[in-house]
């Protein structure tokens, strides 16, 4: 699913401080109904920040956040009613819950009385091992099935726009594929994307548009497929020299 | 026999054995003791067992219901429940202006910062001569805390505390608790369920404070001092984190053990440190864990876990 042209989620000029230190400065983003965005960069880019700065985790120094051209108010529960899930760094899934209950406490703070049943049935689809380990302990999965759980859990919040942090942290190259290849099928129906990630070949893969980040600012931006054949994306990110 | 039912018919028998039952005098005012001890360590376990909050100052919150309750009853002439509830209220209020300020702090800053309100609480009470006399303590307080009064506030504070747990709200406190980032980014308001937590605490130690003031009939600001926080926190710690029974058990076991040990009294801390240590030892994560009773019975022992 391509984007359909219409502005959802939209980042001006964030700034954000750690003490005297910018993380971010003035990076700007936009997000259209539908499309998959990366947002690529090395370690301490600043990638991470941004992704918690959408979702209220850390006050920002400047700027605003637009969902539906309406801004945000940095509280983080507010941007999860607006539509805004985020899957967190490290994938945080509750260990000493069930799977089952995991994924429950997904659509916990959901304001419609929608039919749980059919987002479980969602879920399973698109990871049917989740369905095998449905009364396993979350501290007992591997860490590809604690991803999908996840994701899942996300996605029980029926976001608009699912924000993904580094969901390739830790995984191994065949379970970053199935999971990068859920991530678009999940695209597919209907639910925008935007990631953050290390690995810059595979979001890059995935994504229909890329911004690069270096040290809080923008470097470069533009069509996902016009980055991966750039020599100096290629040479910085890619592993390939010019 | 659904559980929930099955908890509070449990607790409505236990209330109603602890009220019936033919005792001295000297046994009544165990019981009273009991209840008084278990209603502010409710408090204190909702808030550190259940939120993940560590608080060292809890002491304040019973001094405070405690005064409310004793100056409303002997100075104004009001009746004693209304004046309980108002040191409820009056101990929600302090917490509520406490909380804004410090409840953003996690871990021990909170616990550290917790120390400071709780002393400067008690400081307060001990030098507002003219409205609390003092360190001379306030005497002459009705005695309305009997058993029956203590066994009733008892069991209608426990049955609120149970169905709270296994509400919308103790799923929000847990939630937070195990993981405050991940709670947040599914959409829970977790400084305002930290928050719902501090007052609810507040609002026990409150009540036990003021129905330790109508027990004792005398109060004064060094009864509420650190001791008697860490005691609050470390029953809570005995009994374990995130188990609201074993809260109640660890109340009572330390409660009865204190009593038994009245004799020799200069020992009694000895006995009381030994007992942490050997729990700590034995069992750290508590009497029992973070389980509640009933999770040891086999007919419950697949519903959930804390």
């Amino acid at each position: 699913m391509a984007g359909t042209g219409r502005i959802l989620l939209e980042a001006q000029d964030i700034c954000v401080n750690y003490g005297a230190i910018a993380a971010l400065s003035g990076f700007s983003l936009k997000l259209m109904e539908g499309e998959i965005v990366a947002v690529i960069g090395a370690n301490g880019a600043g990638k991470s920040t941004f992704m918690n700065a959408l979702m209220g985790m850390v006050k920002l120094a400047g700027g605003t956040i637009l969902l539906d051209s309406y801004p945000l108010t940095g509280r983080t529960w507010k941007a999860v009613q607006g539509g805004l899930s985020l899957v967190p760094e490290g994938r945080r899934v509750f260990a000493p819950l069930t799977v089952e209950e995991n994924l429950r406490i997904g659509a916990f703070t959901r304001k419609d009385a929608g039919d749980i049943q059919e987002d479980y049935d969602w879920v399973f689809s698109l990871f049917p091992r989740l369905k095998e380990r449905l009364t396993q302990y979350a501290g007992t999965l591997s860490g590809g099935e604690q991803q999908m759980l996840a994701i899942a859990r996300a996605l029980m919040a029926r976001p608009r726009v699912l924000l993904l942090d580094e969901p390739s942290l830790g995984l191994a190259p065949i379970v970053i594929r199935d999971i990068f290849k859920e991530l678009r099928r999940i695209n597919e129906q209907g639910v925008s994307i935007l990631l953050v990630e290390q690995n810059a070949k595979q979001a890059l893969l995935l994504s229909h548009r890329a911004y690069v980040l270096q040290t809080g600012r923008l470097l470069k931006e533009g069509n996902s497929r016009e980055l991966l054949q750039d020599p100096d994306i290629r040479a910085a990110y890619l592993g390939q020299g010019a | 026999m659904k559980k929930s039912l099955f908890i509070n018919a449990g607790i409505i028998a236990l209330s109603l054995g602890l009220a019936l039952c033919p005792l001295g005098g000297y046994q009544e005012g165990i019981v009273i003791l009991l209840c008084i001890n278990c209603v502010a360590a409710m408090g204190v376990s909702i808030l550190t067992g259940f939120t993940g909050i560590f608080t060292l100052g809890h002491a304040a919150y019973m001094a405070l219901g405690a005064y409310t309750t004793a100056i409303l009853t002997v100075r104004y002439g009001v009746h004693w429940f209304p004046a309980l509830l108002a040191g409820g209220l009056i101990a929600i209020l302090v917490a509520w202006l406490i909380g804004v300020p410090t409840l953003r702090l996690t871990g021990d800053y909170y616990a550290i910062a917790s120390i400071g309100l709780g002393e400067a609480i008690r400081l307060i009470l001990e030098n507002w001569q003219s409205f609390t006399r003092g360190a001379r303590g306030f005497p002459g307080i009705d005695p309305y805390t009997t058993r029956g009064s203590s066994v009733a506030v008892f069991a209608v504070l426990t049955i609120l505390m149970f169905n709270l747990l296994d509400s919308r709200l103790g799923r929000e406190l847990r939630a937070s608790r195990d993981d405050g980032v991940a709670a947040s980014l599914l959409g829970f308001n977790t400084p305002r369920s930290r928050m719902k937590a501090l007052l609810l605490s507040a609002f026990y130690c409150g009540i036990a404070g003021g129905l330790l003031g109508g027990y004792m009939c005398f109060i004064q600001p060094s009864m509420f001092d650190m001791m008697k926080s860490t005691e609050l926190t470390a029953v809570v710690v005995f009994g374990g984190l995130g188990s609201m029974t074993g809260t109640l058990l660890g109340s009572a076991a330390i409660t009865l053990i204190m009593e038994y040990f009245r004799d020799i009294s200069q020992y009694r801390m000895l006995i009381y440190g030994l007992l942490l240590v050997a729990i700590m030892v034995f069992r750290p994560e508590g009497l029992l864990g973070n389980r509640e009773i009933w999770d040891f019975l086999p007919r419950f022992a697949k519903g959930r876990r804390s």
